[in-house]
């Protein structure tokens, strides 16, 4: 049976179309953990799902809605560039009333509820091939943007005041790492759901900053474990008729655990720092 | 005589305040200034301005003979020092690097030569041994050395601190005024030093900057730190007593007046 539904042409899809959205995932996770953004993902994923439910009411496609909708809110929240619990409130506030209005655009519906479902919960094997190829271009796209603005993007996000003191816009790339992450959250919610987006956004980024302390190898683990996570999720719910976001949240969570469990075992003096290079 | 630093009848209001009216000064070759002054008189603003990040109200400034954005590359900015989360996934060299190419756009690699000016610029201010720890998991002084270090790695000819002693114990504001003060003394960098606490450097500072409320005054410490000097500065009676080797004012009018004795009898200019 397993093998039978590896030969499947939508399971080649499901599996290209999570490898996609897990390396945009990953990448772009890494930039909010170290901004301390977690929850601004939440928000911008809730909102894309207003988007979505509003583009449902209107008989646009929801996939465009949500982009939108994660956009709008990724470039408020960039431009706003709140820091700490100023703007857990303001993401907070605005969270909340978001999806208020997303319960009454989905209220409002009049079509099958089985594509609000799928857009909470996720719906990875019934990714089309134009779907899948809208996912890759957006993803190109975001990959291509981070590797060009990768130095400021790390320099802003780690230390901003020494940033700002070289000439770097912080501004800018504040607008920049929220757009970049409202276009992969609007990837990831194709795969596992608006509301499991933090699984492929935080988690592997908060479990690579474990295992590691140089960024780039931080950005590469972050995105291995995003594909691990999504791929053998996807495979195990081939094997189980279990809800695939279920699989991929239980690997990348359990990579997480262990990834604390070995930080913590390691010795203190020794912990976190890397093998010389130079 | 040619002048690191010119600025010339430079005004900064924000709103109806106005912070200071034709401020002039020169910084030549090897000078450490620092400046002084209470809360809310344009400390930092003056590096911003001469940063380029913000534009005088009025006046002109030069670096290095150009606008201070032109020379911006040549610039080595000490701040404050601020506490790095302990899981960042950065190293000591890593912030050290960000100095020297990190407000660069495009891929590049670390060359050889790279390597070597950071190599250079860790041990200049004894940090190689921890070069490769996470800098989440390292003390406030030792992060406050390599924020040094991230200044001096692309060969500055103009070093501005602002506050960068700030919560740092006695041992580690010797260390950071001594890195700043060899690197004038061997390299001929000028440093502008933005403290509220002259003691910890009075004895490498040749030129004090005061800025009170709306007026200012320049020159050495032994002209601007005087009972005169600052009387007329605040338009009253102030005292200022040298204790110890210490400077020690009394009486200035602002609110800060309750912050200028510390509980180590440290003393606020």
């Amino acid at each position: 049976m397993f093998s039978q539904l590896l030969a499947q042409h939508f399971v080649h899809t499901a599996l290209l179309a999570g490898a996609v959205v897990a390396v945009v995932s990953g990448a772009i996770g890494v930039f909010v953990v170290t901004r301390g953004a977690s929850f601004a993902v939440h928000a911008i994923s809730e909102l894309g799902f207003t988007g979505a439910a509003g583009a449902l009411v209107i008989g646009v496609d929801p996939v465009l809605g949500m982009m939108s909708g994660s956009i709008v809110v990724g470039f408020v929240l960039g431009l706003l560039s709140l820091r700490g619990r100023e703007r857990d409130s303001a993401i907070g506030a605005v969270l909340a009333f978001g999806l208020g209005v997303g319960v009454l655009f989905l209220s409002l519906y009049q079509g099958y509820a089985t594509e609000a479902t799928n857009l909470l919960f996720g719906s990875i094997v019934g990714v089309s091939d134009s779907q899948l190829r809208n996912l890759a271009i957006v993803a190109s796209i975001v990959m291509v943007v981070i590797a060009l603005a990768y130095r400021p993007l790390v320099f802003s996000s780690v230390d901003p005041e020494g940033a700002e003191a070289r000439g770097v816009p912080l501004r800018t790339l504040s607008v920049l790492t929220f757009l970049l992450l409202a276009l992969a959250t609007a990837e990831a919610i194709q795969v596992v759901g608006v509301l499991l987006v933090l699984t492929l956004v935080i988690t592997p980024a908060a479990a690579a900053q474990r295992l590691t302390n140089r960024p780039e190898a931080a950005l590469l683990l972050s995105i291995g474990i995003a594909l691990v996570s999504t791929e053998g999720g996807i495979l195990l719910s081939l094997e189980k008729p279990w809800p695939t976001s279920f699989f991929i949240s239980a690997i990348s969570f359990a990579i997480y655990l262990i990834a604390r469990i070995v930080d913590v075992a390691r010795p203190r003096s020794t912990r976190m720092s890397a093998p010389q290079t130079v | 005589m040619s002048y690191v630093v010119s600025v010339r009848e430079l005004a900064l209001r924000f709103g109806e305040r106005r912070l200071w009216d034709d401020l002039s000064f020169e910084l030549a070759a090897g000078e450490l200034l620092a400046v002084l002054g209470p809360n809310g008189t344009g400390k930092t603003s003056l590096l911003r301005i001469l940063l380029g990040l913000i534009e005088p109200s009025a006046g002109s400034v030069e670096v290095l003979g150009r606008s201070p954005r032109q020379s911006r590359a040549r610039i080595g900015y000490v701040p404050q020092q601020r506490i790095f989360d302990r899981d960042l996934a950065l190293r000591a060299r890593d912030l050290v690097r960000l100095g020297l190419d990190g407000h660069r756009w495009g891929v590049s690699l670390l060359t050889r030569d790279k390597r070597e000016q950071i190599e250079r610029a860790l041990t200049e201010v004894g940090a190689a041994e921890y070069a490769d720890a996470p800098i989440g998991r390292l003390s406030g002084g030792e992060q406050q050395r390599l924020r040094v270090a991230q200044a001096l790695v692309a060969e500055p000819a103009l070093l501005l601190a602002d506050e960068p002693l700030l919560s740092l114990d006695l041992s580690y504001q010797r260390i950071i005024t001594g890195l700043l003060d060899e690197r004038r003394r061997r390299f001929g960098t000028p440093v502008v030093f933005v403290t509220h606490d002259i003691n910890p450097i009075l004895p490498t500072v040749d030129r004090v900057l005061y800025l009170a409320p709306g007026r200012w005054a320049i020159g050495t410490p032994d002209e601007v730190l005087t009972s005169e000097t600052l009387s007329s500065l605040y338009e009253t009676e102030v005292d200022v007593l040298r204790v110890r080797g210490r400077v020690v004012v009394v009486g200035t009018p602002d609110d800060q007046d309750v912050h200028h004795v510390h509980e180590h009898g440290q003393v606020h200019a």
